[in-house]
Formats: structure tokens, C-alpha cells, sequence
């Protein structure tokens, strides 16, 4: 096929996919949220249990005056909502939804994305800091360390797989993970790497996931009850959609490479090989959605931590632990 | 923090370059977490706060001076506006007061249902801070729990009084009795309606219920206890220095509340505790306001199965003129002593009225208590000291 | 509240974390407010309905209400006597008998004081308005709460 045009298809793909997904994560988030509260949520727009609501809020943030304060520094002001919005969709370019459905599978894919999405943290302390505004400082401030100190059990955790797959290739992990691991009574029997002994690196991985959404418990960057909004706190307009919706794209991409390490991937048991590029985008969606929902339920039931204990959990915690776990794997993996 | 005499000579010809000043942070008056228009004005080293200075008075409506041109029965009304979310208890010390004053005294009737009502409105009072605590500790969950719940509440209040908030139901000489003046409207009685007490064991049950959630759901959550537990402690003899009152002062050991001491409802022909925990810290702050919504329901209970008949106010003067003279009365409000110094020329208008405010005074302790706190704990402190700035100023 | 109990590890996350699941697959306790109309209870203080016909233009209400929005105007009327050779009766006649909800504290004290069974509250509600002046209700809209006036409910024996 001409170079091009398959660029332009997969970009559209992934474009469509990052947005339709964050309005659909969106509006679970509303849904399940009120639900746990309790209430109904948003129940008018659309027709029926109002579906249209983060189109709607979508439509309303756009008419919004697009403000920037007097002080602020306007070009970075104005650019840093797009790097955070572009880190989070470039993550998607190596996650695969299938066999063959990938925007391209790098050899070290898991290496790629936990470059890209580190890059967010230079648009959230850019945000912070032209906002000219001292709450986004001291958010930005605090979202940069908090950032920093989670990327560290991120990469470790997800070392841990990579070590025990044998590869960075995002393909290769799922693939790691559909062979046979052992045979009983003549089936053979798969299992994702969450139950080939990662427990311990798949919930780090999703602590420190959470804490690098930003997200209740760790949503101190933009402690409403704090800090107003934090790196946040000044932007209106299309600027703040985009923040908006890259925290929810980040939200699905950050389930999709736990899914694709921990959980199996497009992969699922009994499905032909032939049919794995047809059924997997499914089966990968469910994992994802699963992932999204507890992602979710946390945010809707717990409090949040305090910067210090944030940084003695990551430092004291989970970094010691995941190495202590990569040791381990590694071990294993010599051995057997 | 940047005293600058502290540094060494030869450091400081390097760090004056570093050295940053502190910077002023203006938390409010429009905020998220100073429930309505308090400012502190806040100096921070990074996230540690080193200086803080309330700035109160955004609310002020004078209501100390609008007393004077009012009479006795249209207070009422202006004193339940002061801490609206427990209206009905801050309306009570103000009427015995007035009754102190007149010399008479409520039948018995119409002194348990104020009990009643101002231990509704206590629990209302202390859902909304089970409900606006965890949000500024970041649990919104818990705030729809416990709001839902205080509906139950208010609705009691409402089939009574009429109002929800701002109930205006106390007379002198008892509680509102009949609908009006005019001959028709005069024979019906406001008494309890049909059906009130069953509800309100009902709604009892609920508030016990409501108290283990929030407990399941926030109390014996970890991630609160870290951020509470050995916060914002103030010890017993800090807490008397500063003249808190109520939950506040309770939860650093110290067993004193009105309702006991002081004798203006039959609190003492009702069986209760007075909820006191050691520590003083936020979350002891917290689980005590819990406990006391336990110990009100207990009241309610009791006070439902008691409740004597009878008339619902002494006979008084159509026109009210306290004599001459000044009294002071206190209740125990659901965040402390509530107090109202009434001084009479012998008008149908109080010559002066000093109201005692209990957030104003538990205010007091913040920049004490506030020094050296990170900025996520003074979130935790301000909430945990549950003031309403209305009452801060009045 | 068992924090003095050895508690399993993080026991109080998952717990709460139970409850608020159970919560979601509960049905919410909510009234669809503009389809489902909630009933407010008799006594409730939602509007103050005017009875013309007993009104004397006496002014108490207007007096007595604490932050002084009810105006009145009136005038004397004279009417032909009961009886034929009797003297002409005069009687005082409303001309303008208006409330201002946005400044009314929705205390009682009007209806309270009025001796002549003029004013009534109703538990109505539904009269918010887009322009504060249009809460300045006139005596015909007195008039039309009239006929919203609940009867009283009965009362607990005692
Ligand atoms: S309810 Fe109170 S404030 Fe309203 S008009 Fe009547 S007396 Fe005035
Ligand atoms: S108190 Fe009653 S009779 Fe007198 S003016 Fe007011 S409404 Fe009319």
C-alpha cells in the first residue's frame, strides 16, 4: 500500500479513536460517578440517559471565551495544552489492538511509550508555569515531582514484564503471553503475565498509573480543595478541552498498556488465529473498559494523599518493592 | 523563614541570589475550601505555610445593629439566619433569653420540641460537615451520603416549623402555636402533625445507618486517617486558652457541654453522653461529630417516647416589652457555645444585642494553629474546625 | 468505630470501596423534578396568598414585617348601609396590595399578625423568575395563590 495513504488512514484511526474514546470514558465517568453518589447524572441531553453530555460539554467549553491572563507567557501558555495532548495520542501508535492492527510496532515499543508519555510532564509544568498565576505554579510544581517520582515504578514494573517476555515489542508481549505455558488433560493453557506471578509489578504499575493521571488518590497537582485547579486554574476554553480530553485519552491509554502487559492484550482464550485480528480489538476494548472502571470506582471512593506522603509512598514503597521484583522475575527467568 | 541575619557572612554573598522571599498566597475570599468568603492571607516556603492572617468580614450583615430596630418576635427571624445550617439552634438561647427576661417560662410541651428540634437541626448541622470534610480531604462520595441523609432531617424540620432552614418557630413563651392572628386561623394549632414521631424514629434509624457508612466509607479509611490522624492537634490547655467551644473543644479531652451545664431545655431528664476523645486532632475532631449525631438520636428517641402533653405556650402580652434589665443566655449550638447578651430598656426592642458567635470565637485559634502547616493540611485543619462564615460575621 | 482493633491492611479501602459499588447497582433515590413534581408538606412556607375581600388595609403585616416588602395603598369607600335608614358605612378598600419575594425572609410573622384571616401561606413553589423585578408580586397574583391553600393536616394525638 503507498506509504501515505496508509499514514493517513491510521493516523484518522487513531485520531477517532483516542476522541471517541475519551467522550465515552467521559461519560462513564459521570454515569458511574453519579451512580455511586447516588444520583442519576446526566440524564437530558441526548435522548436517552444522556449520552450526549460530554458533547455537549464539549460544544459549551468550545463557544468559551478562550482566556489568558495579562501575565502570562502566551506562546507557551498557549502550547501546552497540544504537548499534552499529543504525548498521550502518540502512546497509541505501538499499542495493538490485533495481530496486525497496530499504527506500527516498534521493536521497543514499551521503551517508546514510556518516553512519549513522560512528556506530558513538560506541558503540565509549562502550563504551571506562564500561567502567571500562583496556584498553577505550585500545581505544576507539584505535578513535575510527582510525575518524576511515579515514572520510576512505571518503568520498573514494567521492566519486570519485559524481562520475563523477552522483548519490548509491544506484539511480542501479547504474543509472550498466548503461548502455551503449560498443558492439562491435553488443553493448553495460556496465561496473561498478571497470573504468571506480576501481581506485584501489575499493581504497582497501576499505582503509579493512577498517580500519573493525576487522579484521586493522587490528584494533588489539581487538589481542587487546595489549589483551586492547580496547572489548570487559568485555562478556559478549547485550551482546557484539550487538557481535558488528554486526561481521559491518557486515562484509556495508560489501561491499554496494562492491559496489553498484565492482562493479555488483544489475546483471549479460544479464539482461532485467524480470527484474533477481528476479535481482538473487542477483547482489548474489554480489558481496557474493565481497567477504566476501577480507575473510576477509586476516584469516586477515596480521598486524597498529601504531597509528602505521595513522595515517601513512590520513594520508600514502590520503588524498593519493584526492584526487589525485577530481581525476582529476573531470577525465575534464569532458572526455569 | 528568610531571615537573612541567619545565614553566614560568607553564604550569604552567594545565596542573597538564591534566597527567594516567601510568597504571599491569598487562600479566598474565593476559594473552594473556605466555605464562602474567609481569606487568609498566607505566607508560604514552598508548600509550608510560615505566616498566616485570617481576613474575616465579607459576610458581615450586621445583624448586631439590625437587632436594635427590630422587635423581639422579628429577631427570631434574624437569628436563625446566622448559623443557617443549624437555624433552629440558634434560635432557642435567644428566646429563653427573652423569656429570662419577661419572666416566663415554656410548658413542657413546647420545651421538647424545641429539644427536638434543635437536636434535629444539630444532626443536620454536623451531616453537612460529615459531607464537606472528606471533599476537602478530595472524597466526594461522602458528600452526597450525607446530604441525601440530612434531607430526611430537614423534611421533619419543614413538617413542623414550616421551614427548612430557617424555621422561626420559637415564641416567647414556647413555640409557635397557632396558624395566625384572625379568628378562623387562630383555632389551628400548630402542634406536631400526625404521624411526626413515627417519622422521626424512622429518620432515626436512617441517621444511625448514614453514621456506620460515612464510617465504613471515610472513618476507617486509611488514606484519612493519614491525612488526619496527628494533624492540627490542639491540646486541652490551648484549646481553653483560645475559648473554643463544642466538638472542637470536646475532642481535646475536655467533657463540657451546655446541654449539661447549662439548664435551658430538659436535657436532664434525657439519658445521654457527652461524646469527648483525647487526642485533638482533625480526626478526632471528625469521629466526635459523628459520635454526637449518634448520641443526638438517642435524644430524639427518647425525647419522641416522653414528650408530654399539653399547652404549646404560656400566656403572654400581645405586646411584648422586656423590662429593664440584661441577661445573657448560652446553648450548646452544634459547633459551641452560641450565646446572646440582650440588653433590655424596656421597649418592644432590645436596646442592644450582643451575639456570641461560636465560629467567630473558634476562629481565633487559625493562625495559631495554622503555623507551620503544609498547604493540604491547613485544608484539613480549616475543615476539621467546622465554621460557617455566617456565623463568623454575623 | 474500631480503630483500636488490628484491622487486616487497607480493610477500610475495600470496604468502602464495597459500598460504593453496591450504591451504583442500587436505583438512585432521585425525583425527576420537572416530570415528577415533589409534594412539599402542608405547613410549608412557599408563598403567601391574599384574600381581598377580608383584607381592612389595617397595615400590620406591613408593619410588623421585619425587613418592611409588603406595600399597601387604600382608600375609604363609601358603601350604602346594611340597612335601608341606617348610617353609610365606610369601608377601607386595597389598592395596591404587593409582597417583594426578593426581599421576603419567608418568615410568617405577616400572616401571624394579620387579625382578619387575610393572608394564608401555600406550600407553592414554582415561581422563580428570570427578572428579580417580577418577583414583586401584585394583588391579583396574591389573589391567585388563594386557591392553593392546603386544608390543615390532622395532628398527632397527644
Ligand atoms: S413572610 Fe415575613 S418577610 Fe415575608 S412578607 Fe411576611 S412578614 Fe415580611
Ligand atoms: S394585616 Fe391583614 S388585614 Fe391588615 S393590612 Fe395586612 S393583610 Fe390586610
Amino acid at each position: 500500500m503507498n506509504f501515505w495513504l496508509e499514514l493517513i488512514i491510521k493516523l484518522v484511526a487513531i485520531l477517532g479513536f483516542v476522541l471517541t474514546g475519551a467522550l465515552v470514558v467521559i461519560y462513564a465517568e459521570l454515569k458511574a460517578g453519579s451512580h455511586m453518589q447516588g444520583r442519576i447524572g446526566p440524564y437530558y441531553a441526548g435522548v436517552r440517559w444522556g449520552w450526549a453530555q460530554p458533547l455537549a460539554d464539549g460544544l459549551k467549553f468550545l463557544q468559551k471565551e478562550d482566556l489568558s491572563p495579562t501575565g502570562a507567557d502566551r506562546t507557551i501558555y498557549g502550547l501546552a495544552p497540544y504537548v499534552v495532548m499529543m504525548s498521550t495520542i502518540a502512546v497509541f501508535v505501538v499499542i495493538p489492538f490485533g495481530p496486525d492492527m497496530v499504527g506500527r510496532d516498534l521493536d521497543l515499543g514499551i521503551y517508546f511509550i514510556l518516553a512519549i508519555s513522560s512528556l506530558s510532564v513538560l506541558g503540565i509544568l509549562m502550563a504551571g508555569w506562564s500561567s502567571a498565576n500562583k496556584y498553577s505554579l505550585m500545581g505544576g510544581l507539584r505535578a513535575a515531582a510527582q510525575l518524576i517520582a511515579y515514572e520510576l515504578p512505571l518503568v520498573l514494573a514494567a521492566a519486570a514484564v519485559v524481562v520475563q517476555a523477552g522483548t519490548m515489542s509491544m506484539n511480542g508481549i501479547v504474543l509472550a503471553q498466548s503461548e502455551t505455558w503449560f498443558t492439562v488433560a491435553g488443553i493448553d493453557v495460556a496465561m496473561p503475565f498478571l497470573l504468571k506471578g506480576q501481581i506485584i509489578s501489575f499493581i504497582i504499575f497501576m499505582i503509579a498509573v493512577v498517580a500519573e493521571l493525576s487522579r484521586i488518590p493522587f490528584d494533588m497537582p489539581i487538589a481542587e480543595s487546595e489549589l483551586t485547579m492547580g496547572y489548570l486554574t487559568e485555562y478556559s476554553g478549547i485550551r482546557f478541552t484539550m487538557f481535558f480530553l488528554g486526561e481521559y485519552a491518557s486515562m484509556i491509554a495508560f489501561s491499554a498498556i496494562a492491559a496489553t502487559l498484565f492482562l493479555g492484550g488483544y489475546a483471549a482464550p479460544g479464539v482461532p488465529d485467524g480470527l484474533a485480528n477481528l476479535v481482538g480489538p473487542g477483547v482489548m476494548l474489554l480489558k481496557i473498559a474493565l481497567l477504566v472502571f476501577v480507575i473510576i470506582w477509586i476516584r469516586w471512593t477515596w480521598p486524597r494523599l498529601r504531597e509528602d506522603q505521595l513522595q515517601r509512598l513512590a520513594w520508600f514503597w514502590l520503588i524498593p518493592i519493584a526492584l526487589a521484583n525485577i530481581a525476582v522475575v529476573a531470577i525465575f527467568k534464569v532458572v526455569f | 523563614m528568610t531571615d537573612l541575619a541567619m545565614i553566614h557572612r560568607s553564604e550569604s554573598a552567594v545565596s542573597i541570589e538564591l534566597q527567594t522571599p516567601d510568597m504571599t498566597l491569598n487562600i479566598g475570599p474565593q476559594h473552594p475550601s473556605t466555605h464562602g468568603v474567609l481569606r487568609l492571607i498566607a505566607k508560604v516556603a514552598g508548600e509550608r505555610v510560615t505566616d498566616v492572617e485570617p481576613v474575616i468580614g465579607y459576610m458581615h450583615r450586621g445583624y448586631e445593629k439590625l437587632s436594635e430596630v427590630r422587635t423581639y418576635a422579628q429577631i427570631t427571624t434574624l437569628v436563625n439566619r446566622i448559623d443557617w445550617v443549624a437555624g433552629f439552634a440558634s434560635e432557642v438561647p435567644f428566646i429563653i433569653g427573652v423569656e429570662k427576661l419577661m419572666g416566663v417560662e415554656a410548658p413542657p410541651r413546647a420545651q421538647y420540641i424545641r429539644m427536638i428540634l434543635t437536636e434535629l437541626a444539630r444532626m443536620a448541622s454536623h451531616l453537612v460537615f460529615m459531607s464537606s470534610y472528606p471533599l476537602e480531604l478530595g472524597a466526594t462520595t461522602p458528600l452526597m451520603y450525607a446530604l441525601r441523609e440530612r434531607e430526611y432531617i430537614l423534611e421533619l424540620i419543614e413538617e413542623v416549623t414550616g421551614g427548612r432552614f430557617h424555621p422561626n418557630f420559637n415564641r416567647v413563651g414556647g413555640v409557635k402555636p397557632v396558624y395566625g392572628g384572625g379568628s378562623m386561623t387562630k383555632k389551628w394549632s400548630l402542634d406536631l402533625p400526625e404521624g411526626f414521631l413515627q417519622r422521626a424514629r424512622d429518620a432515626m434509624d436512617r441517621m444511625e445507618q448514614i453514621c456506620d457508612d460515612i464510617d465504613t466509607l471515610v472513618s476507617d479509611n486509611e488514606l484519612i486517617k493519614m491525612r488526619t490522624v496527628g494533624i492540627g492537634v490542639i491540646p486541652r490547655d490551648k484549646a481553653l486558652e483560645y475559648g473554643l467551644t463544642g466538638p472542637n473543644l470536646r475532642a481535646s479531652g475536655v467533657a463540657y457541654d451546655l446541654r449539661k451545664v447549662e439548664n435551658l431545655l430538659p436535657y436532664d431528664e434525657i439519658d445521654f453522653d457527652i461524646a469527648v476523645r483525647q487526642g485533638g486532632d482533625c480526626y478526632d475532631r471528625y469521629v466526635l461529630r459523628i459520635e454526637e449525631v449518634r448520641q443526638s438520636s438517642r435524644i430524639v428517641r427518647q425525647a419522641v417516647d416522653q414528650i408530654p402533653s399539653g399547652p404549646l405556650q404560656t400566656k403572654v402580652p400581645r405586646v411584648l416589652k422586656a423590662p429593664r434589665g440584661q441577661v445573657y443566655s448560652r446553648g450548646e449550638n452544634p459547633k459551641g457555645e452560641f450565646g446572646y447578651h440582650i440588653v433590655s430598656e424596656g421597649a418592644r426592642m432590645p436596646y442592644r444585642l450582643k451575639i456570641r458567635s461560636t465560629s467567630f470565637s473558634n476562629l481565633s485559634i487559625l493562625p495559631w494553629i495554622l503555623q507551620d502547616a503544609l498547604i493540604p493540611d491547613l485544608v484539613a485543619i480549616m475543615g476539621s474546625l467546622d465554621f460557617v462564615l455566617g456565623d463568623v460575621d454575623r | 468505630m474500631s480503630d483500636k482493633q488490628i484491622r487486616f491492611p487497607f480493610r477500610g479501602l475495600w470496604e468502602g470501596m464495597w459500598l460504593t459499588l453496591k450504591t451504583m447497582l442500587k436505583p438512585a433515590p432521585v425525583t425527576m423534578y420537572p416530570q415528577v413534581q415533589e409534594e412539599p408538606v402542608p405547613r410549608a412556607r412557599g408563598v403567601i396568598a391574599l384574600d381581598v375581600e377580608a383584607c381592612t388595609v389595617c397595615m400590620l403585616c406591613a408593619r410588623e414585617c421585619p425587613d418592611w416588602c409588603i406595600y399597601i395603598e387604600g382608600h375609604k369607600e363609601e358603601q350604602p348601609p346594611s340597612k335601608p335608614g341606617g348610617r353609610p358605612r365606610v369601608r377601607a378598600t386595597l389598592d395596591r396590595f404587593d409582597i417583594d419575594y426578593s426581599l421576603c425572609m419567608y418568615c410568617g410573622i405577616c400572616v401571624e399578625v394579620c387579625p382578619f384571616d387575610a393572608l394564608f401561606w401555600t406550600p407553592e413553589y414554582e415561581y422563580s423568575e428570570p427578572k428579580i423585578t417580577n418577583l414583586l408580586h401584585n394583588m391579583d397574583k396574591l389573589t391567585y395563590w388563594l386557591g392553593t391553600v392546603p386544608d390543615q393536616p390532622p395532628l398527632e394525638k397527644s
